[in-house]
């Protein structure tokens, strides 16, 4: 079977009677196992898939089925899914088994989207390779001894190397966009509190948000609008009602787009992503649209904020894995104190051990207001700027990375190299607005590279019609 | 701000970690490198600035106190390591 290039191509077929679920779903699992070296699948649900595919075949004869019929998802191992299993790719949820449905991927089901596995991650999503996994690396497709980007390092691989229509990943600091600019995949982080965050295994939770990998924009802004929208059993989703992206995708307005200094002029950024950042940029001028460099001064303190504040939060949220109630328990215990210290300290990898005791540091009562309730400042600080700035701009435009993904165990001894591969995401993650990247060409070694914009919160509709516009300006060269 | 092997004891009772020698003597000098990092923000003038608690623009609406669909028993004590029919089990805390 040819692989289909978007959904709409998949509907037609199953249209015009040319392929039915059940041949797609095979088609998939055929995939998944020829590219099983990939390592992106740590589960596949074979027989719930191709069942679900056999129901959803009858309800599309008797034109009874939803919206999304034909779509085959795979899901990030952070997300719940009643009856299978889920480990945050952490030794410490070894054999846990989600006993409730996330609501996104509850909303999913109910139009008849089909999951066919969960996918590889870095531990609790902290991390920027995919190399703080349990469950081993996933290789990037483009070039097999370079790391996927991450934490959703599977959930990119999946969609790169067409194991399924569109996957589920989560980003709290650039984990859906970084791993979709390293292979160049569609990645889009919402809005914070636009999707419900029940049924996702907390990192941090002021930062915390559900986000698609796809091919192209339309498949993104269709799940998107799916599984957005208010949820009893997540207090801070948001009441604001969900527009259909997807059928919002037409631009032809001209654009006010703000591009930042100091991320054009920043010393890490790759010559080759550059170039391509600015020959877009050039060619949205060509077209009308304005363009303009401003000052970010705040470009800097960004990443620090973000790792008082996301550390803090993962200390307190990783609190609840004691091997009381779910996943290991250490068998060399002799009393609780040390049944909890010995369960977390052979259950946890070393990243996260690593951001709980900062942000248990952070959060002690004689380092509380130096650090955390300072990070608290600068993240208003951050995140008024950010706003103001799309309150004059319609979008930020940037590379989504200022490296293409780069070989395995480059960053291994040095935690702060790594996570100044985010420096470009973090800041829509710190002041929850909508950001999205997409593919902006390959570099003279064909590695993918990413084109970030960030539009302000709830604009996702403004923000799939200019990403849609851009792809369509970048093919017609 | 260099943690020393003290502090780090400390920290990591909190936290309900242990660390060998080796891993504390690693712990010690990658929270001080990160520390040493983050602390860039003292750069920053934040004299007047409130504090930012919440990122959700939604404002907390009171509802009535039903009881609703929620776990039951046999699902909640479904993952535990150790359990009896009624509850968690962990070792002894009083000798």
């Amino acid at each position: 079977m040819e692989k289909f290039r978007s959904f709409d191509e998949i509907k037609k077929s199953l249209q015009n009677g040319d392929t039915s679920c059940k041949a797609i779903v095979n088609h998939y699992l055929e995939n998944i196992q020829t590219k099983a070296h990939l390592n992106a699948f740590v589960e596949v649900y074979t027989q719930s898939a191709l069942e679900k595919a056999e129901e959803i075949d009858k309800k599309l004869s008797t034109g009874k089925a939803g919206k999304l019929a034909g779509m085959v998802l795979g899901i990030k191992d952070v997300l719940c899914y009643q009856g299978h299993e889920a480990n945050a790719s952490s030794k410490i949820l070894s054999g846990f088994e989600s006993q409730f449905t996330a609501t996104a991927i509850q909303r999913l089901i109910d139009e008849d989207a089909i999951i066919i596995g969960r996918l590889n991650c870095d531990e609790f999503g902290m991390g920027s390779s995919n190399e703080n996994s349990v469950h081993g690396n996933t290789l990037n497709a483009a070039d097999e001894g370079r790391v996927p980007g991450g934490s959703s390092g599977g959930s990119a691989v999946a969609v790169q190397a067409n194991l399924c229509t569109a996957s589920l990943g989560t980003d709290t600091g650039g984990s859906v966009r970084q791993p979709a600019a390293f292979t160049g995949t569609v990645g889009i982080k919402p809005t914070y509190s636009r999707v419900s965050r029940w049924g996702l295994i907390a990192y941090a939770s002021s930062f915390d948000t559900i986000g698609v990998f796809s091919n192209n924009v339309k498949d993104n802004a269709m799940v998107l609008e799916t599984m957005a929208g208010p949820d009893d059993y997540d207090s801070t989703s948001s009441k604001k009602p969900v527009p259909n992206y997807s059928e919002l995708l037409h631009f032809d307005k001209r654009a006010k787009i703000a591009c930042l200094k100091e991320t054009m002029h920043s010393d890490a950024l790759q010559d080759e992503i550059k170039q391509h950042t600015l020959d877009i940029l050039d060619k949205l001028r060509e077209e009308g649209h304005q363009v303009e460099e401003v000052d970010f001064p705040l470009l800097t303190y960004v990443l620090p904020t973000y790792y008082i504040l996301t550390t803090a939060e993962a200390s307190s949220n990783l609190s609840r894995f004691d091997g009381v109630k779910y996943g290991y328990r250490t068998p060399n215990a002799h009393n609780l104190e040390s049944m909890y210290k010995l369960t977390r300290s052979e259950g946890f990898g070393e990243e996260v051990k690593r951001r709980i005791m900062l942000g248990t540091f952070v959060l002690s009562a004689s380092y509380y207001d130096a650090y955390f309730t300072k990070a608290q400042k600068v993240r208003r600080m951050i995140k008024e700027f950010t706003e103001n700035l799309l309150n004059k701009f319609d979008y930020i435009v940037m590379p989504t990375t200022p490296s293409v993904a780069f070989r395995f165990g480059e960053h291994r001894d040095d935690p702060v190299a790594m996570y100044l591969e985010d420096l470009f995401t973090v800041q829509a993650s710190v002041s929850g607005v909508p950001a999205i990247s997409i593919p902006n060409g390959n570099d003279s070694n064909g590695l993918p590279i990413g084109l970030q914009i960030m539009a302000n919160s709830f604009k996702e509709a403004d923000l799939y019609a200019f990403a849609n516009y851009l792809m369509d300006l970048k093919s017609s060269n | 701000m260099k943690i020393d092997v003290n502090t780090l004891r400390k920290i990591a009772h909190l936290a309900r970690l242990e660390f060998d020698e080796k891993g504390a003597e690693h712990m010690t000098k990658d929270m001080t490198q990160i520390l040493d990092w983050v602390e860039k923000l003292n750069e920053l003038d934040t004299s007047g600035v409130e504090p930012l608690t919440t990122m959700s623009s939604e404002e907390n609406i009171m509802r009535e106190d039903v009881v609703g669909e929620h776990l039951d028993h046999e699902k909640g004590l479904k993952n535990a390591p150790k359990r009896d029919s009624d509850y968690f089990r962990v070792p002894k805390v009083l000798e």
